[in-house]
């Protein structure tokens, strides 16, 4: 029997038959892949923390040092309080916002960040100094901006309101344009900025047209990304959810405040 | 036919480059070159993908109804684009993501598209493989000098290795910024089609027409 390869039937036949053979090579690869790359991207997040509060240097054994100098503590977000009985180690708290249980739903007006869900649980990293009181806090954020969901660590000094430094180390925005938010120089430029004004609230944005030293408020500010207000927004929106009442603000009451 | 084999693999690396003579693939040459250490990672994920997707593309080729024959080669060079996207999030991460949507934009580079059309479709497995090889180790050749000349004089390093010492860090050299850019690959391209083509001139394009001489002996 000849086949006749122009007809309807092989067709559909042998583009089914192909499009299973990829599917198995496709899923193949990333499922043994999987634990290798859930590695890295464990380590690419330690080096990360690290690299906010400055401890990072070039080949460095991460994990010995992360072990070392950092601890994680998970606290409740509504109270503020440290929650015992969680492995910090294997808590994702991103990964908790988005399971039913764990995780609170925003509504409209208060999703400023665009998350959609917070977890009820949240992860906080303290480096210590050698005398053991806490010398940087560092919080997990996370934000929509043009196309993404922008993942960052924001490091304070300690008194939980001064920046010692931020990471966006995860997100898709335009590469050039709100991609920027990724670049070591900018982000140079929060060190030394004050989350807090006088009166408690999360008056940390970004701005357009450059920070004035001279002008008051100018503590609170930083040149927003040229070509990307949607990007810019959005780094100003998660950094004014994050620390609020919704977000970190019970927790540093608490601790640092107190 | 090793003979054959050999020449095959030889003849797009200087004769028949598909950047220098076909100007194909330049846009991921311009993307991935600032840095050597991503230009060769992505020469190397181009090669695999290209001489792999060749070699299954002839060996489907007598079953592939011609009708559906584009999209069973994008449905081979997607997969196998995939793979090698996972495999280097799996071993090289860092690369992996400073390559970013790079290795994935393999999918639409011309010239893998180009060789199976042009060579896999009609040509069996083995000399297909070869073909393609030939083809993105003229691709690999090309990103290869332009990542040496970018990183040299735009940052002063090769594979991250510190040469010509900064005068932001101290030294005497003043890195070229324009060579960190995309566009400065645009003129290294260029500078190196020049070459090759004064080199062997028989590239040299026919211009596509000639003005006509009016003689005087004709009515006009």
């Amino acid at each position: 029997m000849a086949l006749n390869k122009d007809s309807r039937s092989y067709i559909f036949i042998m583009a089914l038959v192909l499009c299973m053979a990829c599917a198995v090579v496709v899923s193949g690869a990333a499922v043994s892949l999987r634990p290798l790359q859930e590695h890295n991207k464990l380590l690419d997040q330690r080096a990360n923390v690290l690299a906010v509060v400055g401890l990072r240097e070039p080949g460095m054994d991460v994990n010995a040092v992360f072990n070392d100098r950092i601890e994680t503590l998970v606290i409740d977000l509504e109270t503020g309080e440290e929650v015992q009985g969680v492995d910090p180690q294997n808590y994702d708290m991103f990964a908790a916002a988005k399971e039913s249980g764990s995780n609170v739903a925003l509504s409209g007006a208060e999703d400023i960040a665009g998350i959609g869900a917070i977890p009820k649980k949240a992860i906080v990293y303290l480096v210590r100094d050698d005398e053991g009181n806490v010398r940087n806090y560092v919080f997990p954020v996370a934000g929509y901006g043009l196309w993404s969901t922008m993942y960052a660590y924001v490091a304070l000094e300690d008194d939980a309101n001064t920046i010692a430094g931020v990471t966006f180390y995860d997100h898709a925005e335009t590469p050039g344009l709100g991609g920027e938010v990724s670049n070591p120089e900018w982000q140079e430029q929060w060190v030394g900025k004050e989350v807090y004004n006088d009166e408690g609230e999360a008056a940390f944005r970004l701005t357009k047209g450059g920070v004035d030293p001279q002008r008051e408020g100018s503590e609170h500010k930083v040149d927003a990304l040229s070509g990307a207000t949607l990007t810019s927004n959005g780094v100003s929106n998660l950094m004014k959810f994050w620390f609020s009442e919704m977000g970190y603000k019970p927790f540093i009451e608490r601790n640092a405040r107190g | 036919m090793a003979d054959n084999l050999k020449g095959l693999v030889k003849e797009p690396v200087f004769d028949n480059n598909p950047i220098i003579l076909q100007v194909l693939g330049i846009c991921s040459a311009l993307a991935v070159t600032a840095k050597l250490e991503t230009a060769v990672t992505m020469a190397l994920a181009f090669t695999a993908v290209c001489s792999l997707s060749s070699f299954f593309i002839s060996f489907l080729r007598n079953i592939t109804p011609s009708n559906i024959r584009i999209i069973v080669q994008m449905t081979v060079i997607a997969s196998l684009v995939v793979v090698a996207d996972q495999v280097l999030r799996a071993y090289l991460y860092d690369i992996a993501r400073q390559l970013s949507v790079f290795v994935g934009l393999i999918i639409t580079n011309c010239i893998i598209l180009g060789r199976a059309e042009a060579y896999a479709m009609k040509n069996p497995p083995i000399p297909s493989f070869f073909d393609a090889l030939g083809n993105s180790l003229g691709y690999s050749f090309i990103l290869v000098a332009v990542g040496v000349v970018r990183e040299l004089f735009g940052s002063g390093s090769l594979m991250g290795v510190q040469i010509l010492p900064l005068a932001s860090e101290g030294g005497w050299y003043v890195g070229n910024g324009l060579l960190l850019l995309p566009p400065s690959a645009f003129f290294l391209i260029g500078f190196l089609i020049w070459g090759i083509r004064t080199w062997k001139p028989e590239q040299v394009e026919k211009p596509d027409y000639q003005i006509h001489q009016v003689h005087r002996t004709e009515v006009l």
